[in-house]
């Protein structure tokens, strides 16, 4: 088993059509970063150069946003489910 | 003349630009930057022949009457009677707060459904149309499902409306009589947000502050376009608006300016100021830390309608606080409520919990000084009360039941 990583549709460019793919990785930020090297176009939309989370990117770590678990360093485990989607406002 | 000369050009919506790295892209239901996923704005032809005063004060009540700031090409057709609510002048508020003037935006009596939203809405659902969308929906704390419902239904729209569990009774009724696919997910609404935006990616619907977000939010500048108007084509010195996701901020600096530019007012942007509850006021916080990451909270408080933890436009809300020279208020439960009365019986106005935290926290900043004497302030009061009665009931003094006897009138006039 690993982590799947869901991605949204306007992401799935970078990965070949792919809006679910597998990383590795002991904590959020090794297991971005896993995805960042099988997919070099779609790491710098993922992080930036150096390795931090964009402010309109959010991760949410089996439906929780990781912000609450202390962000890239948020320890991950195989059969996780993290899920990327764009910061959007409501109300 | 042949007749599809005579006929209005079909409606189409504006391309977008991304506000991050500046990327184009074609009119679409999307509010997401492919390249780096910033948040997208529609772009306005710089070219477009404005109108004069006169000619904005001929046309109808509506918010339409600002048309060439909205992101379309071609004539409206659908919720045309929206905006264009009372700018109210409150002297005894005024009085209360120790300020100049205040004049309150009274959008307690939008149409159709009682709250700001309907302006968002009326933006949105001309987005769909252009878009040729037959369903739209929304996340929300309840005002907006109000409005999404009441609009879809006279569109003849499918709606499916995604709010928390945990929502006032009047919100929920509110928004299912109107026929629409009312979905109560267990969680707050940051949790309601985020299914949103994967279920706008999942199934292709009008999501209206999801992927139709680029347009909806184009709606709130009526606020600030209003205002100018109502006072006459001049601007006040500061302005009060509650925040939830933090749009409306950025939009009302928008929208003054927009005018300004036009050369339809003379003075400045407003000192904006923003109003949270202090159960959930991560854009509050962010202000008065002076800038850096917002830091997300879960929410407490009785104000469900700005109960928003993660407001994606918190950043940009702090920035026009911030370069408007304004600032921000959190106030408690039991201040927003007592805000709700003062406000009703100081100006006549049944506000919300919104429109409460909105008064208490302009009267906390003109206690701290930050608004004064020389002020002229208007106050942005987004929904109405009957929305919100739980929030208040308890807090109001007991009703006498009398027998139908004059002498017992008599006795309550003594007392």
């Amino acid at each position: 088993m690993a982590i799947t990583v869901n991605l949204p549709s306007v992401l799935a460019a970078h990965t070949g059509g792919a809006r679910t793919i597998e990383a590795a990785g002991r904590t959020l930020g090794e297991a971005v970063a896993d995805v960042a090297a099988r997919f070099p176009a779609l790491g710098p939309r993922l992080r930036d150069k150096d390795g931090k989370p964009y402010p309109f990117v959010n991760f949410y770590l089996n439906d929780e946003d990781v912000r609450f678990r202390g962000g890239f360093a948020a320890p991950v485990q195989d059969g996780d489910e993290v899920t990327v989607i764009p910061a959007i406002a409501g109300g | 003349m042949t007749q599809a000369s005579i006929a209005s050009p079909p409606l189409t919506a504006r391309p977008l630009r991304c506000r991050s790295c500046g990327a184009e892209s074609a009119p679409a239901p999307a509010a997401i930057c492919g390249q780096c996923l910033g948040p997208l704005d529609p772009v306005y032809d710089p070219e477009r022949a404005l109108p004069d005063r006169e000619t904005i004060a001929g046309r109808a009540p509506s918010l339409w009457r600002y048309r060439e700031w909205l992101p379309f090409d071609g004539e409206p057709t659908l919720s045309l009677d929206t905006g264009f609510t009372p700018l109210v002048d409150a002297p005894a508020l005024a009085r209360r707060l120790g300020v100049g003037r205040v004049w309150i935006k009274n959008d307690t009596v939008s149409h159709p459904s009682l709250s700001f939203k309907d302006r968002v809405v009326a933006v949105a659902i001309n987005a769909a149309a252009a878009f040729g969308l037959d369903t739209i929906g929304c996340a929300s704390t309840g005002n907006l499902a109000n409005a999404v419902a009441a609009h879809a239904a006279r569109a003849g729209l499918t709606a499916w409306i995604f709010v928390p569990e945990e929502l006032e009774t009047a919100k929920v009724v509110g928004t299912s009589v109107y026929g629409s696919r009312l979905v109560r997910v267990r969680g707050t609404y940051d949790d309601v947000n985020r299914l949103c935006a994967q279920v706008a990616d999942r199934f292709g619907w009008g999501i209206v502050n999801v992927n139709l977000r680029a347009y909806y939010g184009e709606g709130s500048k009526t606020v600030a376009h209003e205002i100018a108007e109502q006072l006459g084509w001049r601007l006040p010195s500061a302005v009060v608006a509650p925040m939830a996701g933090g749009s409306l901020l950025t939009k009302l600096r928008k929208g003054f300016g927009e005018f300004i530019a036009a050369g339809l007012v003379a003075e400045k942007v407003p000192r904006l100021y923003g109003a949270q509850a202090s159960g959930c006021a991560p854009i509050v916080r962010l202000v008065e830390r002076g800038g850096g990451e917002l830091q997300p909270e879960l929410p407490r408080t009785i104000c469900r309608s700005l109960a928003i933890g993660n407001p994606a436009d918190g950043g940009f809300a702090a920035r026009a606080i911030r370069e408007t020279g304004g600032w921000a208020a959190a106030v408690s439960d039991a201040e927003l409520v007592d805000g709700i009365r003062w406000l009703a019986q100081d100006a006549g106005i049944f506000a919300e919990t919104a429109g409460g935290v909105t008064a208490a926290a302009a009267l906390a900043l003109a206690r701290s000084g930050r608004l004064g004497p020389e002020d002229e302030v208007v106050l942005c009061v987004t929904g109405h009360g009957l929305k919100t009665l739980e929030a208040v009931r308890d807090a109001l003094p007991e009703t006498p039941v009398i027998a139908p006897r004059l002498r017992e009138v008599a006795a309550l006039v003594q007392q």
